[in-house]
């Protein structure tokens, strides 16, 4: 395939939508930003993309809790043809708002447990600094089961919420995401880019395990906090002027890693 | 039914709202070691059985990792069960009709369940130990409630209904005027809070006399709203007759003759150049950008609002602004905002805090989450901004907020026809604000809240958000005429205006509303947010309608414009007003006032310590840890800064990202190297000494930020925003018309155009003293200067940050014993001295040979030297940098002259070459390599190398002559002592 579409989906609220749209052009997509609306008209339209993203903002202003609304939304009305997706090859992406909304929709975690009426396996909660906050964090990549990762070894990029603290509902759950590799994208120590950290601000929100971004068992569905959209171009370095960077900043990646499973 | 969710932190979580509300009781002394459990809540009103209220808290309100759920009906017993032992449990809620964003979400989402509800409210539940019952009341007021937006309930909700509002009997009143002598239309003008003047009420009575008849009530607020300060700016652009020691000068129209005068006559020097494209008009300036965008500015106050309810007033403010450009032309994207504050000191004590005013620390936190919530949600990324502190706005907080947007050229012109719909768009209408436009023209008293609590709001920034998204598609699809914000005024402002050249009917039963029960009267004022008001053709409303629908976007045709040349309104068919339109926009008397400006008497300042060895890192670390110069991280990481994907130079820069930036600089078009700049100037305290110098210094710090960073100085738009006490007096009046002629001249001298502006002019705290007495506050004059620059490409910035050991530091610019009104005077307590001046003709130059440098490559780093004078200067950029740095005095550009042998001149010159806070000045950094053609470009101006960038962690700065430093001071240190006073929580 010369060049997947991607369905950037956009609910009241969402606010990253133009510049993920850009990113994924940028990687060599064909993007197109839709209402979630149009998509709870006519489900069968994510038979058109080969790449379905939820990006950040605060959808329904995250209201009651940051992605439960539009998460609710998708686990209600679209979760069998986000299943079908899935199960077609295809790839998801949730960035920010979209890992929450896709954490909080079932998309993300096997929701076989939840549908018998126990608990989700994990959430993401209000930071621990109990604000929002934006700044960079040192990302180290873990395994090689996601595919948006793929030859990433360790990424920089800023994080900007309130909700993003990673919590497991028990060890060993967290355990067993780990043990399938499920756990992609840690936040790491800024003097260490291999080591994961608990120690505030490196890992901004308290998360456990120093969680930053999670995948399915497929590797094919991916939520995570940090922007990537906000780093593929050198100028979006917070030490540019000093030198450092690349000139496609090192977000861009993920973007082409989608593009490129489609090769 | 009525069902009562409770949701609480489930075992083994951290009860962070509890820790939080422990930590700020202590702070504001109310309660020394509060226990405390926090559980939030909904009240969800509909036909609901038990099985379906537990579902909607289980599937939608909580989430089961973290939170356990309580489900009951109010006065259930399990509601009641504390979660900790013996505390007192106290309920907070939105008061009736009062924004509750999270409700009306949860309702929309319920439905979304398939359960049917009809109401929701939220609420907060705080269980409180450890709490003498004395100090329970005091906690409520100062801490846990804000009663103009909350009511408190103490122990369990007693609560059987939600629905609000009843149904409204129509009744049509006029208000008798015709009789009525001077006393009694002066009390009606402030009972009714109409606050016109005896003047403007007489013109009003005789304009009906003439007609022979007595106003409708929705006439008279109509008048009231359109010639208030706050629509009308009528002091400003009133006759004003002013007198200093230059003599007396009669202005027929203020602003137009000194700050609209210098735009209009820097746009004819432009000639065929003129990028201004339209300036004080539309609701923000509009200036060129490239070839397919225009840039919109506009800064706007809600001081008043965010006086009473820091967090809905600046929350709002920031909702208010965005409009403003989303209303410009035919609707520009809101790219970035800009947010400056000024409070009252946050380590105020407790008991020094006036009856009536809310702790400025308090008010600090309300204002920044409230601009945070707003700016973040609707997605626009706020960059720029400043704090200042002084004791005079205890009482009288100022919020200024700013936005600029994005405008294709072809959306610059709007022009309603005759035939439009009159159309409003976004939120639906309540009681929200009634008054607000003529609350903004009277004083704040100490019971100001209880008289316009209606004027207090929160917005709801996703309303806004989905408004602002179709109305660019619409924009797109040139579906509309014209659109305008409904601000101040409401219905009453954006359709007065929008029809003045026309004429418009307006069918106000056909406004949504949010509860039944609204008057016509009330509908026509309401200041609800969130809404816009458009003139649709006919042919197109279909297609309009049917896109608002699509995102679930309220859209209502409400009137239209029809060539009467008159206002008309109807409530059901019944006309309640019928105005013409040139009595509303021109009737108005003109407002006649005096002003008096007397310079106050310069006097020395008192001399620097003079016993050696001198030293001055004690001094260098107090302005570093001031309030003014401390760092504003704790406020900036809580704004997204950088969504939109545009950001370039960001608030926070150098080798740990928290060093401060000068300007920020983003690129609002992704597939751009073009950038815009932002900035700010405003130095209240200059303003004791001469606010001519104080308007000059504000407008010289503004431009130097932006050509810091490297913005073209030939390209940078200015708008001013006055914030003064009470200018029915005429020293106060005449202190901002000698400020408004230093804008007039340094404009012209630098073609640098005002393109918009505003003021608020009656920023006095009245209060009753413990002894008894009235005493007022009024705010030092306060003028904003806010800065737009350009970069046509934006590899060509540079940060503020020390780079690489080995570079020289040059200083551009000349220091001058002008250590009046400076940081350094602040901290050591000194009155009197020089206050900087602007010499407006070397500045052009300064700026245009440092952007000659900056544009050529040749600086590494460049940081404006502005509170606390070089030494702060060299000390941000070394520790921004993480460079050490040695500094010598003996080389620097000055005036200055110290007779050999004085002692105490000696040490009285190293004090203000260290500090004096001159304009137009800089601090840059060169590489060895570039210095002979770094030298070569400001070689007309004065410069100098004054040190060099050294390896290790010291800032070391000599004086003359053979003294040891006068300032050594490792990096950590003096990052520690500017980071500490705001490294809050």
């Amino acid at each position: 395939m010369a060049q997947p579409r991607a369905l950037i989906l956009r609910a009241p609220g969402t606010n990253c939508d133009v510049e993920t749209a850009h990113a994924f052009g940028r990687a060599g997509a064909a993007p197109q930003t839709l209402h979630v609306n149009r998509a709870l008209e006519n489900p069968r339209l994510f038979d058109e993309y080969q790449i379905f993203c939820v990006p950040g903002g605060f959808s329904y202003g995250d209201d009651i809790a940051a992605g439960r609304i539009f998460g609710n939304q998708i686990r209600h009305h679209l979760a069998e043809r986000l299943h079908a997706f899935r199960e077609q090859g295809k790839l998801i992406l949730g960035i920010c708002n979209g890992f929450q909304v896709l954490a909080k929709s079932g998309v993300l975690f096997d929701d076989a447990d939840v549908r018998a009426g126990s608990r989700p396996p994990a959430t993401l909660a209000w930071n621990a600094s109990g604000k929002f906050e934006d700044r960079w964090v040192r990302l180290v990549v873990e395994g090689s089961r996601c595919v948006f990762f793929r030859g990433i070894e360790s990424m920089y990029l800023p994080v900007a919420h309130a909700e993003g603290q990673f919590i497991a509902r028990d060890r060993e759950t967290l355990a067993s995401l780990a043990a399938r590799g499920q756990i992609a994208l840690r936040y790491a120590a800024m003097d260490d880019a291999r080591q994961p950290t608990d120690r505030y601000p490196d890992n901004p929100n308290g998360s456990m395990a120093a969680v930053a971004g999670v995948c399915d068992a497929t590797g094919r569905v991916c939520g995570l906090m940090p922007h990537p959209e906000r780093h593929i171009d050198r100028t979006q370095h917070p030490r540019w002027t000093r030198g450092e960077g690349t000139d496609e900043g090192e977000g861009l990646r993920v973007f082409k890693n989608a593009v490129e499973y489609f090769r | 039914m009525l069902w009562e969710v409770d949701i609480y932190p489930a075992e083994g979580q951290t009860d962070l709202a509890a820790a939080r509300l422990a930590a700020e009781a202590a702070e504001l002394e109310l309660a020394e070691d509060l226990q405390a459990r926090v559980a939030h809540g909904y009240l969800i009103e509909g036909r609901l059985s038990r099985a379906d209220a537990e579902r909607v808290a289980g599937e939608l309100l909580s989430d089961s990792v973290i939170e356990r759920t309580v489900v009951g009906r109010p006065g259930d017993a399990a509601l009641s069960e504390s979660p900790g032992g013996r505390m007192q449990l106290v309920h907070v809620l939105p008061k009736p009709g009062v924004m509750d964003p999270v409700a009306q979400s949860a309702l929309g989402a319920i439905a979304d369940l398939g359960i049917e509800a009809t109401a929701v409210r939220t609420f907060r539940k705080l269980w409180l130990g450890n709490l003498a019952p004395e100090r329970l009341d005091r906690l409520c007021a100062k801490l846990l409630a804000n009663e103009s937006i909350e009511q408190v309930v103490v122990g369990p909700l007693a609560i059987d209904r939600l629905e609000l509002g009843s149904p409204y009997a129509f009744q049509l009143k006029h208000v008798p005027l015709a009789a009525l002598d001077d006393d009694a239309l002066l009390r009606l003008s402030r009972q009714g809070q109409l606050y016109l003047s005896l003047d403007e009420m007489r013109t009003v009575q005789a304009h009906f006399r003439d007609l022979a008849r007595e106003p409708t009530d929705v006439e008279l607020e109509t008048i009231a709203q359109t010639w208030s300060e706050h629509c009308s700016h009528k002091t400003l652009a009133g006759r004003i007759r002013y007198r200093d020691e230059n003599g007396e000068k009669l202005f027929e129209n203020m602003l137009k003759e000194t700050i609209f005068a210098a735009t209009a006559e820097i746009r004819r020097g432009l000639a065929a150049d003129d990028w201004c494209v339209s300036v004080f008009k539309d609701n923000a300036g509009v200036i060129r950008f490239d070839d397919r965008h225009h840039v919109v500015f506009k800064v706007e106050t809600h001081n008043h609002p965010s006086a009473l309810e820091p967090y809905g007033g600046a929350n709002t403010g920031v909702g208010g602004v965005i409009r403003d450009p989303l209303g410009t032309g035919l609707g520009a994207k809101p790219v970035c905002n800009t947010d400056v504050f000024c409070f009252a000191p946050p380590d105020t004590p407790a008991e020094d805090v006036p009856a009536g005013a809310l702790h400025p620390k308090r008010v600090m936190k309300g204002v920044v989450a409230g601009v945070r919530d707003y700016g973040n949600r609707m997605g626009i990324p706020t960059v720029n901004g400043a704090v200042f502190f002084d004791p005079r706005y205890m009482g009288n907080p100022l919020v200024y907020c700013g936005n600029v947007g994005l405008l294709p050229v072809d959306k610059a012109e709007k022009q309603p026809q005759p035939g439009d719909y009159v159309v409003a768009v976004g939120g639906r209408t309540g009681r929200d604000g009634i008054h607000g436009a003529t609350f903004s023209s009277a004083e704040l008293t100490s019971d100001s809240e209880t008289i316009s609590g209606g004027a207090v709001q929160i917005g709801n920034a996703i309303t806004e958000k989905m408004l602002l998204d179709v109305i660019l598609a619409a924009r797109d699809r040139g579906l509309y005429h014209a659109i305008t914000d409904c601000g101040a005024g409401g219905f009453s402002s954006a359709v007065g205006e929008m029809g003045a050249e026309i004429g418009a009917e307006v069918w106000l039963d056909r406004v949504p509303l949010k509860y039944e029960g609204l008057s016509y009267c009330e509908i026509w004022i309401s200041e609800a947010q969130e809404r816009m008001v458009l003139a649709v053709p006919p042919a197109r409303w279909e297609e309009f309608a049917a896109l608002c629908q699509s995102e679930a976007v309220e859209a209502t045709v409400i009137g239209r414009f029809v060539p009467t040349g008159r206002l008309v309104l109807l409530y059901h068919d019944q006309q309640v007003a019928d105005l013409g339109m040139d009595f509303l926009h021109d009737g108005r008397p003109p407002v006649v006032r005096e002003a008096v400006y007397a310079a106050p008497q310069e006097n020395a300042i008192a001399p620097a310590v003079s016993q050696p060895p001198l030293s001055f890192t004690d001094n260098l670390l107090a302005i570093l840890g001031s309030w003014n110069v401390a760092s504003k991280e704790w406020i900036i990481r809580q704004y997204d800064h950088e969504v939109q994907g545009g950001s370039v130079i960001k608030p926070l820069v150098g080798v740990a990202n928290d060093g401060p930036s000068d300007a920020a600089v983003l690129r609002p078009v992704l597939d751009s190297r073009r950038g815009i700049v932002l900035a700010c100037g405003m130095n209240p305290r200059y303003a004791d000494f001469d606010t001519y110098h104080m308007a000059a210094s504000a407008i010289d710090e503004a431009v130097r930020n932006c050509v810091a960073v490297g913005a073209d100085p030939r390209r940078i738009a200015i708008l001013d925003n006055f914030c003064w006490g009470d200018c029915q007096k005429p020293e106060t009046l005449g202190s901002l018309v000698r400020a408004a002629l230093a804008c007039h001249d340094v404009a012209i001298e630098w073609g640098t155009p005002f393109i918009s502006g505003k003021d608020s002019l009656n920023n006095e705290f009245r209060f009753q003293a413990a002894d008894g007495t009235q005493q007022s506050i009024a705010v030092p004059p306060t003028l904003l200067i806010s800065a737009l620059g350009q970069v046509d490409d934006v590899a060509r910035c540079i940060s503020m940050d020390l780079k690489e050991p080995g570079n020289f530091l040059y200083q551009v610019g000349l220091t001058k014993d002008e250590l009046g009104g400076s940081h350094f005077a602040l901290v050591t307590g000194r009155p009197g001295g020089r206050v900087p001046r602007v010499d407006t003709a070397l500045a052009r130059r300064v700026f245009a040979s440092l952007h000659a440098a900056i544009a050529a490559g040749l600086v590494r780093a460049c940081h404006d030297m502005s509170e606390g004078g070089l030494a702060v200067t060299a000390a941000e950029m070394a520790f921004a940098g993480g460079l050490g740095a040695r500094i010598e005095l003996a080389n620097a550009p000055t005036d200055i002259e110290a007779a050999k042998g004085d002692a105490a001149a000696h040490a009285h010159a190293t004090a203000a070459l260290l500090f004096s806070e001159s304009n137009t000045r800089f601090l840059c950094e060169v590489r060895p390599d570039a210095v002979a053609r770094f030298e070569a470009l400001v070689a007309g101006v004065p410069h100098a190398s004054v040190g060099q960038v050294v390896g290790g962690n010291w800032l070391e700065i000599v004086a003359a002559g053979p003294d040891a430093p006068v300032i050594a001071a490792e990096l950590s240190t003096l990052k520690n002592a500017w980071q500490s006073p705001l490294r809050w929580k």
